[in-house]
């Protein structure tokens, strides 16, 4: 049933993001901005994290995600340490996105060549 | 002819996109994209018996990987015109624009070029993700305590 519920949630995510895409002026950077902020606002709202339990992945792989994982981090983050874990907090759990992103895209700009 | 007439051929000749089209494309592209990580989640949980957090973060690895190496082969720009923001509003699109302006600057050195735009266009992401993720904490922290 998760299966559904992922290819449901995945597919709508990306319907709003075309259709946002297609009807206004907006480029593919806005509206990734939108949806990781809109992400870091379901989260604050704590619709997010129920999202993520209902439809696993769905929920996971979207950008929206990282605003989600942000929000986390500095919440949790004030839980253990005080005013200081907001700062510290923040970036704990999407570090691994972050840093893979950024070591795997370095790895291959020098291993490959722009194709044009 | 007049300009009215022409305006007119030029109107029925353009190729109109079809939004329908593309929307729906979107959807489906999302969403398989989005099943295919579930199944990699529950071999990941079942096989390697890994928390459903861990599971979370090599999906996040995985497809981070797989989307870099094929930005880097010049494969993914086909496929982003072709399934929209299917690909692009997932982690994959992320990974898509660092690798690709990585790729574009390399040519104006390593620090110039590469080190100067590696965050070009997910930059905005960064900046609006960690600027909505602080202050929606700390509003949730005065709310819920």
């Amino acid at each position: 049933m998760i299966f559904l519920n992922a290819f449901l949630i995945g597919g709508t995510i990306c319907l709003l993001g075309q259709i946002l895409l297609d009807n206004t002026k907006l480029t593919p950077g806005h509206i990734t901005s939108i949806f990781t902020i809109l992400g870091a606002f379901l989260a604050f709202l704590g619709i997010y994290p129920k999202l993520i339990e209902w439809s696993g992945a769905g929920a996971t792989m979207m950008i929206s995600n990282f605003g989600n994982l942000l929000y986390q981090g500095a919440y949790e983050g004030f839980h253990e340490m005080g005013i200081l874990g907001l700062t510290s907090g923040l970036l704990t759990k999407c570090s691994s996105a972050i840093v893979s992103a950024t070591v795997f895209a370095f790895l291959f700009a020098l291993i490959f060549k722009p194709k044009d | 002819m007049d300009k009215d007439k022409y305006q007119k051929l030029v109107k029925e000749n353009t190729p109109k996109e079809n939004k329908t089209n593309k929307a729906f494309k979107a959807f489906i592209g999302g969403g398989l994209l989005a099943f295919t990580g579930q199944i990699i989640i529950s071999i990941l949980e079942q096989s390697f018996g890994m928390t459903i957090n861990d599971c979370y973060i090599w999906l996040c690895i995985i497809t981070i990987f797989i989307s870099s190496f094929l930005t880097a082969l010049g494969f993914f720009d086909n496929y982003v015109t072709k399934w929209g923001c299917g690909l692009l509003i997932p982690t994959t699109g992320f990974a898509h624009s660092i690798t690709s302006s990585a790729l574009d600057a390399k040519k104006d050195g390593l620090v110039t070029g590469l080190g100067a735009t590696f965050f070009k266009l997910a930059g905005s992401v960064l900046l609006y993700g960690i600027i909505s993720g602080f202050f929606f904490a700390i509003l949730g922290v005065i709310i819920y305590g």
